[in-house]
């Protein structure tokens, strides 16, 4: 990995505590990315401290990667898991992240469901992509019996990260999506509802 | 009705309102969902302001000027905004929006004011106030010393208080309500006949004041009268509590034109009787809501004359209406009943405004469904402002107090305080690298600093010098408030306001500071990083190079906190050293209001890499840009400074855009009113919050407008955005809007 900026395990926990008046009964630390669990083996002494100080521990994750050192996490120091599912084919998956990753995500979600601790999911909606209503209702159908799934947020998607890319000389993939309208976000949200316990738009 | 027959509530033979409160509040611990939209008279007192208000705005901010009668309680006959539709009447005139001569602060003052509106006072004042009639303001500069003189004219000491009224003086306006105006002029009597001799000059002058009080409270029943209100007895139910405090809040801003003349904290203490009278049935929540609409209605209209040069310190034309709403008891319960909802509320009846200036009094205590509806009015108004209940009732020892102008504990009827306005902390430190001249005109400013010769800065040395420059900016700052003080009793006294208050009231002198984040920086930039500075052939420095990297103050880093906080209890410990008139107990403040732009004007570059004329941050605010690690840590660093040393209140000013509040209002509402916790949980004082996006101004400076009632959070205070001179527009919008928590 290239970037970012290095930080010992103290100094993050440090941070934390500093911030721990502004957690209330709902906040902690999420670790998110880019794809936090490329650092897999690193967050464990992080999540361990962050736990031996009681602070709630979260990671935000599109789930593509499921070795050891994520198991442990999983198993045993994250309170929460945020789920990214992308799409629900490999080659819906394919075309928005280039790779074919389904499988590796569901293991994934597989895996944490097993571990019996909560997991949040959370779907991009793209209109024409994502949002079509037999993609819903399978999404609905596969996850509908996980009983660590507390909640699904939507996500409608958005154009405001396009100048990122184009700040990184990338071409935007997705140039000819356009935003949701309120019915459709309604819609999504309809289908949603008759599968999970909360839908809810971010 | 006896008020006393209310409950527990005694309306003993000294005059106490706290108790009052204390015996009688109904504490309120449900939703916002009782409350109801504005009646259909509001609604249509409502429209004639908003259209009176736009007039004002057409017309340069000024509707209309009286130019015959100097404003004292009784003067000008009673005034209406549509009479049939009024539930609570009054206003400072005979007409709506009017501004008058309020002259015994300075003639001079009130002269330029109307002149710049292209009128002139009326041939008799002219000719009395120019030979025969003495002001505040001629008073003062009889007494100034050459010395604070020079002080004031470079740029040291600003927005002292002595071409204009003090202010910061709260009346018990409840007092009038409970008591009637009758029992007050006895009471004061009676504290009258016990100041007796020896005759000192300090007994003598408390025999004139009470009975100046006394003559006002007489004064306060004949502007009851023009008014068909029989003030002399206690209010008898609902409409006339709301009513009679009204009256004599508007007594005081009648007479006085103070900087800030803040309401106090009436909100529980109206609860009382609206409570009794939903109650027995006498009225419905549509006439509660209705008394307190158009009671705040009136608060918004209040005006008072000011010349253009004002604006400079004071933007937007506030009037500090501040009224204190929630907090705690000291015996644990919540002082948030239902009328505290019903006053925020009137910033959806009658849509978002300045005035009054709400501020919440925030404990983690407060029942979390109050907590829940600050955090949204908040949000969708950016109008309210928050201070740390636990910290000034512990530290302050009243827990029956107001809000003085922006962020000031000031103990209701027992307590009153010397507004100091500030001093240039940042310049300041200028003279401390320049032997003690000033970085602009070369003049010897303050004795004792050392010439300042090195190529580079040594923190240590800097740090002695500065010391010393301290110590005599304190000591001329301190001599100018001892005689603004002096001369504003003599000349100006406000028997009105201090008709209200008990008969030997304690007093706090507010001094305050204004360049905090940028002395923090320049001593941090001073220590971690290297400074060079380059003199001019004078060997004034003006302007300074940067080698190397130094923490900044906003990111949570104690290498540069610290230094922030320090510089705050060292200037607070060399005030503390120096005798005030009256004894008072000297006091400081961070905050700026909006100088903190003109400060810029008048500070030359600073050894922090900022450049002439750019405007400092805002009170205790990190400088604008600099905070980059987030609003928490951003928050955190202003929590650093210590309020024991800094007494008088530390100003922080937050801005961020809602979206990272979080995505839904639920969302935003919890993050709001959790980060407040998280935030006082630390012990600082005060925040403005302000949810917005840059946008929303930006397009607000292009279509004025189509924004009338555009707010903002300011420095303590809230304005229209666009009453707004271009060049404070700017400075707004250049401030940080936390895009990240």
């Amino acid at each position: 990995m290239t970037g970012g900026t290095e930080y010992d395990v103290e100094e993050l926990v440090a941070r934390a505590l500093d911030m721990r008046s502004y957690f209330g009964k709902k906040g902690g630390v999420t670790v998110s990315g880019g794809e936090p669990l490329l650092q897999s083996k690193q967050l464990i002494p992080l999540f361990k401290r962050l736990k031996e100080e009681g602070i709630h521990t979260n990671i935000d994750t599109n789930g593509r990667i499921l070795n050891h050192f994520t198991k442990e996490l999983l198993d045993d120091h994250a309170d929460l898991v945020m789920l990214d599912i992308k799409h629900m084919t490999e080659e819906g998956y394919e075309y928005l992240t280039g790779m074919r990753n389904k499988e590796t995500t569901f293991t994934f979600a597989k895996y944490r469901e097993e571990s019996g601790k909560p997991m949040w999911l959370r779907y991009v909606l793209i209109p024409g992509i994502t949002n079509k209503p037999e993609l819903l209702h399978a999404l609905g159908e596969h996850f509908k019996d996980y009983r660590t799934i507390e909640k699904i947020e939507i996500q409608p998607y958005h154009k405001l990260g396009i100048h990122k890319w184009e700040s990184l000389g990338w071409e935007y993939q997705l140039k000819d999506a356009r935003e949701n309208t309120p019915e459709e976000i309604e819609e999504a949200t309809k289908i949603l509802a008759n599968y999970f316990k909360e839908v809810k738009i971010n | 009705m006896e008020v006393k027959q209310i409950k527990n509530g005694v309306r003993t033979e000294n005059v106490n309102v706290r108790d009052f409160v204390f015996n009688n509040i109904t504490p309120y611990h449900g939703t916002h969902e009782f409350l109801v939209g504005p009646s259909e008279k509001t609604q249509k007192l409502w429209d004639i302001c908003k259209a009176a208000t736009q007039e004002e705005r057409l017309n340069n901010g000024v509707r209309s000027v009286d130019t015959e009668t100097i404003s004292t309680v009784s003067a000008f006959e009673a005034g209406y905004i549509d009479k049939e539709n009024e539930v609570i009447v009054g206003l400072q005139t005979d007409e709506l929006l009017k501004r008058t001569m309020k002259p015994f602060g300075g003639f001079k003052v009130v002269q330029k004011a109307l002149s710049e509106q292209g009128v002139a006072p009326n041939e008799n004042l002219t000719n009395l106030f120019s030979k025969y009639v003495k002001t505040h303001n001629d008073g003062v500069f009889d007494a100034y010393t050459s010395e604070i003189k020079k002080f004031r004219s470079l740029g040291f000491l600003t927005g002292l208080p002595d071409n204009y009224a003090r202010g910061r003086i709260i009346g018990d306006y409840r007092r009038v309500a409970l008591y009637g105006i009758d029992f007050l002029i006895a009471s004061k009597k009676a504290d009258l006949a016990n100041i007796t001799g020896p005759m000192s000059d300090a007994v003598i002058r408390l025999r004139e004041e009470v009975s100046e009080q006394i003559k006002a409270l007489k004064e306060m029943i004949e502007l009851g009268a023009k008014y068909d209100l029989d003030l002399a007895r206690p209010a008898q139910n609902a409409k006339e509590a709301v009513q009679w405090t009204y009256m004599a809040y508007l007594a005081a801003v009648k007479s006085q034109d103070g900087a800030a003349m803040s309401l106090g904290n009436v909100s529980t203490f109206l609860d009382i009787y609206i409570e009794k009278d939903l109650q027995e049935g006498l009225i419905t929540e549509i006439e509660a809501q209705e008394y307190i609409d158009q009671f705040v209605m009136k608060l918004r209209m209040v005006r008072h004359l000011r010349m253009g040069a004002y604006d400079e310190i004071f933007a937007g034309d506030p009037t500090w209406v501040t009224e204190a709403i929630g907090g705690m008891f000291e015996d644990g319960r919540s002082k948030v009943t239902k009328t505290s909802f019903r006053f925020l509320n009137t910033l959806y009846n009658l849509g978002p405004s300045p005035e009054p200036n709400i501020t919440i009094l925030w404990s983690e205590s407060l029942p979390q469904n109050f907590k829940d509806y600050c955090a949204k009015v908040a949000i969708d108004t950016s109008s309210i402002q928050f201070e740390n209940d636990n910290l000034m009732r512990e530290n302050r020892g009243s827990d029956d107090y107001g809000i003085a102008c922006c962020v000031s504990y000031q103990a209701l009827g027992k307590s009153i305080q010397f507004f100091g306005a500030r001093t240039n902390l940042a310049k300041t430190l200028l003279l401390a690298l320049n032997g003690g001249r000033c970085e602009f005109t070369g003049q010897q400013v303050v004795n004792g600093v050392p010439e300042y010769t090195d190529e580079y800065l040594d923190f240590d040395k800097v740090m002695a010098n500065f010391k010393i420059a301290m110590k005599e900016v304190a000591r001329v700052y301190n001599d100018s408030m001892n005689i603004i003080h002096y001369m504003h009793d003599k000349y100006y006294y406000e028997k009105a306001q201090m008709a209200l208050i008990d008969t030997n009231p304690s007093i706090n002198i507010a001094y305050g500071i204004a360049g905090l984040s940028i002395v923090a920086d320049s001593l941090s930039a001073i220590k971690y990083a290297k400074v060079k500075p380059v003199r001019n052939e004078e060997g004034l420095t003006v302007d300074f190079e940067i080698e190397g990297e130094f923490p900044c103050y906003g990111n949570d880093d104690d290498r540069v906190d610290l230094l922030a906080s320090q510089a705050v209890a060292d200037f607070n410990n060399e005030l503390k050293q120096l005798p005030v008139y009256k004894n008072a107990e000297p006091t400081m403040s961070v905050l700026t209001i909006t100088s903190n732009v003109s400060y810029g004007k008048k500070t030359g570059a600073t050894p922090d890499g900022r450049a002439h004329g750019v405007p400092f941050a805002p009170g205790a605010n990190p400088m604008h840009g600099r905070d980059k690690n987030g609003a928490i840590a951003s928050l955190n660093s202003v929590s650093k400074i210590d309020y024991k040393d800094s007494l008088d209140g530390i100003s922080n000013t937050f801005s961020i855009v809602p979206k990272s509040l979080g995505s839904s209002e639920q969302d935003r509402i919890d993050n709001l009113a959790t980060t407040l916790d998280g935030y006082f949980s630390r012990n600082a004082q005060h925040l403005n919050v302000n949810v917005l996006n840059k946008e929303t101004l930006l397009d607000a400076m292009e279509n004025p407008g189509e924004y009338p009632q555009l707010t903002i959070r300011v420095s303590g205070y809230a304005v229209n955005f666009v009453r707004l001179t271009k060049e404070q527009q700017m400075e707004v919008i250049t401030r940080s809007f936390h895009e990240s928590m």
